[in-house]
C-alpha cells in the first residue's frame, strides 16, 4: 500500500493519447488496460486522499474545486479522443493492481455501460421561473370596502398566496412538459434536483434541472427544440459533457 | 469521439453544474477508500454553508 493510492478518473475503450495531461494535483495521469478496458488513474497521495483526510477535504470549497476540476479535465481530454464513462468523484483504490482486479470483475458491466454512450454527447438543460418570487402588482386585488381593514388584509394575502401558488404550478407543468419533450427525443435523460440558488448564484427559480443524452448534431436540434417549448422561459443549456450522467451501471455496486 | 471542443477559461463550466454530474452522476464504483453517499450529501450542506457565508463577505459569487 505504501503512502500511495490509485485515484480513478474514468474508463474508456481504449488507451488516449495523454502524455502532456496533468491529474489531481499535477500529477501524471496513465492507462490501466485490462481486456479491451483502460482505467485512467494517477497516483495520489493517502495523506490527501485517505479515509479521513478524505472527508475533511470534500468539506473544503477550495479542495473539492479543484480536484474537481482536475478530474474534469482528465474526463474531458479522454472523452475528445475516446469513449470514456467517468467515474464518481474520489475512487480511490490502494494500488494499481486493486485497480486491475476491479476492472477484471466489472469487466462486463463496464463495456455495457461504455457501449451506451457511443457517439453521443450529453446536454444540460435547467429552465428558470423570473417570477416565481414576485409579489401580484399593486393594486391588483381590491379592497373590499364593506369588510374592516383586518378582514381585508387577511384576503388580499390569501389571494395573493393562491396566484403564487397558481403560477408556480404552471411553471412546475411547463418544465415537466419542456423535460418529457425532451426526453421523448433524446437516447437517455436523467433530472437532477434543481439546484441551490444561493450555490448557483441564479435568479429566479430553477424549474428544471436535467441532462440528456443526445445523438449529434444536438446541440443547436436541441435549442430549437426548447426554444419552441419554454413559451419565453429562461434556459440555461450547457454541453457537450462527458456522459457523466449515462455512463452508469446497470446494477448498482 | 465527441465534438467537445477545448474549453478555454471563460467557458469555464460552472462548479455546480459538475458538481451534480460528479457527486451523483458518474460509474459509482465501491473503491478501496470509501466515502458513503450520506458524507457526499453533507458535502452539499456544509458547501451551501460555506457559500452563504462567503457570498456575504464577497457579494455574488456565483457569475463565473
Amino acid at each position: 500500500m505504501g503512502e500511495h493510492a490509485t485515484y480513478v478518473y474514468a474508463v474508456t475503450q481504449e488507451q488516449p493519447a495523454l502524455d502532456e495531461l496533468r491529474g489531481i494535483g499535477g500529477s501524471s495521469v496513465r492507462g490501466l488496460p485490462v481486456e479491451g478496458l483502460v482505467a485512467l488513474v494517477s497516483s495520489v497521495a493517502l495523506a490527501e486522499f485517505g479515509a479521513e483526510p478524505l472527508r475533511r477535504n470534500l468539506e473544503d470549497l477550495g479542495w473539492l474545486e479543484a480536484t474537481a476540476r482536475a478530474h474534469h479535465e482528465v474526463v474531458e481530454a479522454s472523452a475528445a479522443l475516446v469513449v470514456t464513462a467517468p467515474l464518481r468523484l474520489a475512487t480511490v483504490y490502494h494500488d494499481d493492481a486493486r485497480v486491475r482486479e476491479m476492472l477484471e470483475q466489472r469487466r462486463e458491466e463496464l463495456a455495457a455501460a461504455l457501449a451506451r454512450v457511443v457517439g453521443r454527447a450529453e446536454w444540460g438543460v435547467k429552465v428558470y421561473d423570473d417570477n416565481a418570487t414576485a409579489a401580484a402588482p399593486d393594486g391588483a386585488v381590491a379592497d373590499d370596502p364593506a369588510a374592516g381593514p383586518g378582514a381585508s388584509y387577511l384576503r388580499r394575502r390569501r389571494l395573493e398566496r393562491d396566484a403564487a401558488q397558481q403560477r408556480g404550478r404552471a411553471a412546475a407543468e411547463r418544465a415537466e412538459a419542456i423535460h418529457l419533450a425532451l426526453a421523448a427525443t433524446a437516447s437517455a435523460s436523467r433530472r437532477y434536483p434543481p439546484q441551490d440558488q444561493q450555490l448557483a448564484g441564479h435568479s429566479g427559480m430553477m424549474m428544471l434541472n436535467a441532462a440528456y443524452l443526445v445523438d449529434p448534431p444536438g446541440a443547436e436540434a436541441l435549442r430549437g427544440r426548447i426554444d419552441e417549448l419554454a413559451d419565453g422561459a429562461r434556459y440555461d443549456l450547457t454541453g457537450p459533457w462527458a456522459p457523466y450522467s449515462f455512463a452508469v451501471l446497470e446494477q448498482g455496486s | 469521439m465527441l465534438a467537445t471542443d477545448p474549453v478555454a477559461p471563460a467557458q469555464r463550466v460552472a462548479l455546480v453544474d459538475l458538481l451534480d454530474r460528479l457527486l451523483a452522476g458518474g460509474v459509482v464504483i465501491v473503491g478501496d477508500i470509501t466515502i458513503s453517499i450520506a458524507d457526499v450529501d453533507l458535502v452539499h450542506v456544509s458547501l451551501r454553508a460555506l457559500i452563504t457565508s462567503v457570498g456575504t463577505e464577497q457579494g455574488d459569487p456565483g457569475e463565473y
